[in-house]
């Protein structure tokens, strides 16, 4: 029967375009693949060194002195946003990995041996999860000083709660399923039964979930830097671009606007593709597409 | 001189303990006090209601849980006193077939890794090319075709993917397969051809099957033996032909008679009481409450399984009213 319907609908689906079908997945992927191409080529070119300043055109209106003007010191607002842009997606991307990587061994492994291990782990995630990151975040920083260190290591303490507990209850799913049971009645172990039955199974909703705190990871390194615990100040950051901009709010509002704008879009474009994602890729979701 | 049956399971009990924070702990006892015997090249049915312990039977001789108490002795073996590797050097001799064919085979795999997968527990692993070949032969054994293994179980029908399961079991040539409801969650003529299919393996190959279903007509197809289960415990064993043409346990014949055939369609009018109050573990008959012919004693002594006539035992203070020459023929439904 399930060959029947696949038949008749695969021709129906390619008819309709993945725009019209996925609009969050093709939006989301398209705002996130053109930021990291201007991460990537803020790495060789922006239009000004985003450092130089140049105070005799400071606080110039977009158009008047580069395409989006400059700051209090002169500096080209464009070329900025651009190397912040390098900043804030490398740090988010570091410390997602980071958080999802250990995340995803503690559920795996809570998973796999139940009792007081899932116990013990699950309720110390609960004690981080209670901390707002910005509060590890200033802690970390009087430890370890402020700067890219510091942020990674902030960002992804606060993942790893988020990554186990969405990876230990669907490893429990997995768990559950007789081909587990089947693979324990070969003989194999729980290291081998996660690495050949569990992650597989579980990969699309750890996918989900690292595009969505992606997002968020660039919503707490903005937090971080604006605060001032985020990386040191040479380097420009989206955070602290808005940080600066506080003064000059009256005078010079595309300082704020245009910093405020680019996180907006990057949380904005995560979150899309992690809706596009889920959809694409939950099971339970399977047969609409 | 009576041969060693492959399997002996021997006074075999496992409680569940319920330990919810915020309610007392509870004892779920699945099984109590088991003891049977399966011998060598049979089909040997286990019968029972949703919840009697079938399930449970299935894994601890799996040795996929551990019992409370008793012995399964497999081929000579007592398999909870193994360590882990005789365990596992073991568990090529038995395997298993689940119930939901679509549950049992992981959408992630191949067909053919899929059923090499129990090849794991062999000492020597045989190499990719002998793999290959092993696995083709065992697909085409079970009615499918080498050229199946390149491809995901979504792309199987229900009794296709349950003919996979069935190669998966027994690529290791074991000795014991466990069909836990392995036909129940297909359509009927697709259970008669892997009800088939089982028949004609045990013929060709030997293989001794411990068939675990609520189905007694489908025991009664493909059984040579069979083993009646209510909540936990054996009440009646003996071949089965002869336990479903005359029980002589009063709830094989509530089984019997729930059974639907052509002759009597829809149910039969109940004669039985409602189920009352579920006996306590330990004191009495368990299925006193439901049972038309309990009497007082049933109520105070737990009844054994006893050998009532060559071959058949039963666990009834009361089986020699059921037999056939004392019974009124009104009372017999089959």
């Amino acid at each position: 029967m399930s060959a029947v319907t696949v038949t008749v609908e695969k021709p129906a689906a390619r008819r309709t375009s993945l725009f019209l079908r996925r609009p969050n997945l093709v939006i989301g992927g398209a705002i996130i693949a053109i930021l990291v191409i201007i991460a990537f080529v803020s790495l060789f070119w922006t239009p000004m060194p985003p450092g130089k300043m140049q105070i005799i055109h400071k606080l110039k209106p977009p158009l008047a002195q580069g395409l989006l003007g400059t700051d209090h010191f002169g500096r080209d607002v464009l070329s900025m946003l651009m190397a912040g842009a390098w900043n804030s997606l490398s740090i988010a991307t570091v410390a997602v990995a980071f958080g999802a990587s250990l995340g995803t061994l503690l559920g795996v492994t809570a998973a796999a041996r139940r009792g007081v291990f899932e116990a013990v782990a699950m309720r110390a995630n609960d004690v981080i999860f209670a901390f707002p990151p910005i509060l590890s975040a200033m802690m970390l920083g009087a430890l370890l000083g402020t700067g890219r260190f510091t942020a990674i290591i902030a960002i992804a303490v606060f993942m790893v709660p988020v990554f186990s507990r969405v990876t230990v209850s669907a490893a429990s799913q997995v768990w559950a399923r007789d081909y587990v049971l089947a693979a324990r009645a070969a003989g194999k172990g729980g290291v081998l039964i996660t690495i050949e039955h569990i992650l597989p199974n579980i990969a699309n909703q750890i996918i989900v979930q690292v595009t969505i705190q992606l997002g968020l990871a660039i919503l707490t390194e903005a937090g971080l830097s604006f605060l001032g615990l985020g990386m040191a100040p040479p380097a420009p950051t989206w955070g602290r671009m808005l940080a600066d901009a506080q003064t000059y709010l009256g005078t010079a509002p595309w300082l704020a606007i245009l910093p405020g704008l680019a996180i907006a879009l990057t949380v904005f474009g995560f979150n899309m593709l992690g809706d596009g994602l889920r959809d694409l890729l939950d099971p339970r979701e399977k047969g609409r597409t | 001189m009576k041969k060693r049956p492959l399997l002996d399971i021997r006074g075999l009990t496992r409680d569940y303990v319920g330990n919810a924070l915020f309610s007392r702990p509870h004892v779920n006892r699945a099984l109590d006090d088991l003891t049977m015997t399966v011998d060598a090249g049979t089909i040997h049915g286990i019968v029972g209601e949703s919840g009697c312990g079938k399930s449970t039977l299935a894994r601890i001789v799996m040795g996929l849980d551990r019992p409370t108490s008793g012995e399964v002795i497999f081929d000579g073996d007592a398999v909870f006193r193994l360590n882990d590797k005789e365990l596992k050097r073991k568990r090529r001799d038995f395997q298993m077939v689940f119930q939901d064919p679509f549950g049992s085979l992981n959408p992630r795999h191949t067909v053919g890794r899929i059923v090499a997968e129990p090849l794991h527990v062999l000492d020597v692993r045989p190499g990719r090319a002998e793999t290959r070949d092993k696995v083709a032969a065992m697909l085409e054994s079970v009615g499918l075709t080498a050229a199946h293994a390149e491809r995901h179980p979504h792309e199987f029908s229900g009794g296709q993917r349950q003919r996979i399961a069935i190669a998966r079991a027994l690529i290791t040539e074991p000795k014991l397969v466990v069909a836990d409801e392995a036909v129940s969650a297909l359509d009927l003529s697709v259970q008669a051809q892997v009800l088939n299919l089982l028949m004609e393996l045990r013929e060709k190959r030997g293989v001794t099957f411990l068939f675990i279903t609520h189905n007694l007509a489908v025991v009664d197809a493909v059984a040579d033996m069979v083993g009646v289960m209510y909540r936990g415990r054996m009440v009646e064993t003996g071949p089965a032909q002869e336990v479903f043409a005359s029980p002589l346990h009063p709830y094989t014949q509530v089984l019997a008679a729930a059974e639907p055939s052509i002759e009597k369609f829809g149910r039969p009018a109940s004669q039985q009481k409602p189920i009352a109050a579920i006996a306590d573990i330990g004191v009495g008959c368990s299925f006193r409450n439901r049972c038309p012919i309990a009497a007082a004693r049933c109520a105070v002594e737990q009844p054994a399984l006893r050998t009532l006539s060559p071959g058949r035992q039963t666990a009834c203070h009361r089986a020699e009213d059921l037999l056939p020459s004392t019974q009124p023929a009104k009372a017999r439904r089959i």
